[in-house]
């Protein structure tokens, strides 16, 4: 099985003078769970970015499915199927979670904005679709008694939830989630975990997924790349990953003789 | 007309085009009219019969009310088999014993999550065969051979019916009222469950007897969602309909049923005490949050209601002043709380299973809820007394309903004699010669008297009723929910037999107290640090000190008045065994589980260690110790008491 969906090769990205990443390469193949860990500041949200477009690598090229770029826009990620969720949580505070959810459609809208100023026939059935769509997701999710209520008010897991399930509107076929545990207690944890491989299971979606927890990571993901300083130091299987010295220097440290 | 199936083909008939049960799914009410209904009845029960189902085979249920649920219970009927409905919250160890009682070898539920359960145990249960699960969602993996969909189940059943269109209406004209029709297993307040058999006769007899005393018809709407393995979500839901042919309601999820009872409203309801406790507690906390104009409103109204709503609901004389004051009030508090309570509609309500706190209940009637108490238990298909519209008291159960027949041992203990009641408890013969005499009279456990208003008037239970040192009545449950009625009360246990007084434990109710605490600015870490702070004992003193006045004017309670008392480190739970699954407070067991914290409320020490197993959800343990606090309460002289009353 090796159907690459997305590909990044000899990516490198630098602030000024801060190489945040240098030379990383590495594929995510299709359907799979694939994790990317490392050391704070190792360049992992960087890498998520370069993915949906924010930051422009100066190096390296991208490829999704059978299109190449130099690099993405957040616009033409969006288009192509590459949905995210943020490690700070990104939500419309003041809107309900049925509303959030639903801007997640945005892109498969195709009415105009005088057929929805006026309710016309094909924007009405439009919107039932669309409506169909996120309940679909609420079921999925589990947040029915949640549906009207304003985001603001929601517990931190909640909120975390309906971001994914925003992200999931789009119907992606690769989702970026940047630190989805965050801040979680264990049992939200366990439920998120539950979600994302029903994510994966149920829809089919790839998955490219930064996280701390390593207890997570190890039980959910099919590969593993580790990070350090902006250089891809491992690649391979949990299990790899686990018994490479490189990474058990990199996460515990070690004593630098020069 | 005299087994469930041919009540349901005859609805189909009658009012095929009426609705007979809604599930809001996807955000939307969803129907199935009876004609549907029994549609798809009729192919569930053909797919069983051509999985090998049999007549007088016990089938497992287990999931939240879902249509779906209530079609498999009835398709089993159909073919003479014997429904049997488990809690879907029991934890897997627990759903064995029934299974392995009964020899179930079928069982339909509802998701993953009890699939599961049942894979875990099936080693222990070896009669189990089919598994059969109506939402996919998780299982695609699962290749398990006993594993089958529903979807799967009713395409067996197409095809069944295809060769043989009357396959299923045949085996329902071979029931007959004196079968089994379902079979319950009790909580188990004490040792191992018993499965309750009831017939179609009995269960059809009592339904009818109260749908006729209230007039249920077509028109009523019941909200169903309480754990469909309790007798009484099971007549409200599934006899009481088929029998008056009313539509019942199935919420979208457990957390969204107060937002489902407000779009539905529904006209008949019920619930036991603690459902209306804790809407009242939300009514309380969320008033404490309102602004100052809208809490000086309900606190004037409320008061008003209090003196003369109950009248007025009960069509009593009531001064003119008064009327119009509660007709105001109707407009500004009470019609705006019914709404909310999704109690607008409410035609009849019933609380039972367990004893109402009188203010909890002249509250809802107050509010011109018609609020009514009833008696009953699985072995007596519920209803065995019953409070006629205008004869509601809140210390009474009501009459017997028309049929039954009340009768007493030496010792108070209530006994019933009715067409309602259970045929056997199953395989356990020694248990039902000792539940059911020679005469048929049915030994409840309960000790209770009729007064002479003809009411029957329940104190606690037989065996529970005890006897302080000094021989004055002791009865626990009574000054338990005495306690409970406190909005920071949650849990109760009174201790006291053959000791020369009373002391308790208390679990603060978490949402209700945190509020409170917010509100005074108290900082705490969790539920036990918030239980233990002093703010808070001397927040459950002030309550206990209340209730110890109101047991000072009672005579023969006067002397049950709370002495010490101390805070749980943590809330009691069925999983922990200390509740049974309908939440009573199983007293005895904690008694012995916190013997230590006992002997200390006895032994006047201020402080008692504790240190206690935890499991977490997950199925880690840790341990957790503490110093638990214990306190005096304000206690009265029944004489003082009595001058000042």
């Amino acid at each position: 099985m090796s159907d690459v969906l997305l590909e990044v090769r000899d990516v490198s990205l630098a602030f000024g003078g801060v190489r945040a990443l240098s030379g990383v390469s590495f594929d995510v193949r299709r359907r799979e769970v694939r994790a990317i860990i490392g050391p704070n500041g190792a360049g992992k949200s960087s890498m998520l970015n370069v993915l949906n477009g924010v930051y422009h690598p100066q190096q390296g090229t991208i490829r999704f499915e059978s299109f190449e770029f130099k690099d993405m826009d957040p616009g033409r990620a969006a288009a192509l199927g590459i949905a995210r969720t943020f490690q700070n949580i990104a939500l419309f505070k003041g809107m309900t979670v049925l509303d959030n959810i639903m801007t997640g459609r945005n892109l498969k809208m195709r009415c105009n904005f005088l057929q929805q100023a006026l309710w016309l026939g094909p924007a009405r059935r439009e919107e039932l679709e669309h409506r169909r769509a996120v309940e679909e997701i609420i079921d999925f999710l589990e947040i029915q008694h949640i549906r009207k209520t304003p985001v603001g008010r929601l517990p931190y897991g909640l909120q975390k939830r309906v971001e994914l399930g925003r992200a999931l509107a789009a119907e992606p076929k690769v989702l970026l989630l940047d630190e989805p545990m965050a801040g979680m207690n264990l049992e939200e944890k366990r439920d998120m975990c539950r979600f994302v491989l029903d994510v994966n299971d149920q829809f089919g979606t790839t998955l490219v997924l930064i996280e701390h927890d390593m207890g997570v990571v190890m039980d959910i993901s099919d590969r593993v790349v580790v990070l350090d300083y902006g250089r891809k130091i491992a690649d391979g299987s949990p299990q790899e990953v686990r018994n490479d010295q490189k990474v058990i220097d990199a996460y515990l440290g070690v004593a630098h003789s020069a | 007309m005299d087994t469930f199936p041919k009540l349901l083909m005859r609805h189909a008939q009658e009012r095929g085009a009426r609705p007979a049960i809604r599930e809001k799914d996807r955000g939307i009410w969803q129907t199935w009219t009876w004609r549907q209904f029994a549609d798809e009845v009729r192919v569930l029960a053909a797919g069983l019969a051509a999985e090998g189902f049999k007549r007088g085979d016990h089938f497992a249920l287990i999931g939240d009310n879902r249509p779906r649920i209530y079609a498999a219970v009835c398709a089993a009927q159909c073919l003479g088999g014997i429904p049997v409905p488990l809690y879907q919250d029991a934890v897997a160890t627990e759903m064995s014993f029934p299974i392995q009682n009964a020899e179930i070898a079928y069982a339909l539920v509802e998701d993953q999550e009890q699939v599961d359960k049942l894979l875990e145990i099936q080693p222990q249960c070896p009669s189990l065969r089919r598994i059969y699960y109506d939402d996919p969602r998780g299982l695609r993996h699962y290749d398990q051979p006993q594993l089958m969909s529903c979807e799967k189940l009713l395409e067996l059943g197409q095809a069944a019916l295809a060769r043989n269109p009357v396959l299923v209406d045949a085996e329902i004209e071979k029931g007959r009222g004196s079968d089994t029709a379902a079979m319950f297993f009790t909580s188990g307040t004490t040792g191992v469950p018993k499965g309750v058999v009831l017939t179609h006769d009995a269960l059809i007899d009592r339904s009818r007897a109260v749908a006729e005393m209230e007039r249920l018809g077509e028109d009523d709407v019941v909200l169903a969602f309480m754990p469909p393995a309790w007798i009484g979500q099971n007549i409200f839901s599934y006899a009481q309909p088929m029998v008056a042919g009313y539509c019942i309601c199935c919420p979208e999820s457990p957390e969204t049923v107060v937002n489902d009872m407000r779009e539905i409203a529904p006209t008949y309801y019920f619930a036991p005490p603690r459902v209306f406790e804790a809407l009242l507690t939300q009514v309380s906390v969320r008033m404490e949050d309102a602004g100052a104009l809208k809490r000086w409103l309900y606190r004037y109204f409320m008061a008003v209601a209090k003196r003369v709503g109950t009248r007025i609901l009960e069509g009593k004389r009531v001064g003119p002043l008064d009327r119009f004051l509660y007709k105001l009030g109707d407009l500004v508090v009470y019609g705006p709380l019914r709404n909310v309570l999704g109690m607008s509609n409410v035609r009849i309500a019933y609380t039972g299973g367990e004893a109402i706190g009188p203010d909890l209940f002249s509250f809802y009637r107050s509010l011109g809820i018609n609020l009514k108490q009833l008696y009953g238990s699985t072995e007596t298909s519920v209803f065995v007394c019953v409070q006629p519209d205008g004869q509601a008291k809140a210390d009474t159960v009501g009459p017997a309903v028309p049929g039954v027949e009340l009768g007493f041992t030496p010792q108070r203990e209530l006994l019933i004699r009715s067409p309602g009641l259970f045929k056997e408890y199953y395989k356990n013969p020694e248990a039902t010669r000792e539940a059911k005499d020679a005469e048929g009279w049915f030994h409840t456990g309960d000790a209770g008297y009729v007064d002479r208003d003809g009411h029957l008037r329940i104190i606690d239970r037989a065996k529970d009723v005890g006897k302080l040192a000094d021989g004055t009545l002791f009865a626990p449950k009574y000054l338990e929910n005495k306690l409970k009625f406190f909005p920071y009360i949650k849990e109760a246990v009174a201790f006291g037999a053959d000791r020369d007084r009373v002391c308790a434990f208390v679990n603060i109710d978490m949402d209700a107290v945190s509020n409170w605490a917010e509100k005074r600015n108290l900082a705490y870490s969790g539920y036990t640090d918030l239980a233990q702070s002093d703010a808070v004992y001397e927040l459950v003193a002030g309550c206990i000190a209340q209730a110890n006045a109101d047991l000072a004017r009672e005579p023969e309670l006067a002397n049950s008045q709370i002495h010490r008392f101390l805070i749980l480190h943590k809330e009691l739970e069925a999983d922990d065994g200390e509740l049974t699954r309908t939440r009573k407070v199983r007293r005895r067991f904690i008694g012995e589980k916190y013997g230590s914290l006992v002997e200390a409320l006895y032994d006047g020490r201020d402080t008692v260690h504790v240190e206690a197993q935890v499991r977490y959800e997950d199925g880690r343990t840790g341990t957790f110790s503490a110093d638990l606090k214990i306190r005096a309460a304000k206690t009265f002289a029944p004489a003082a008491a009595k001058s000042a009353a």
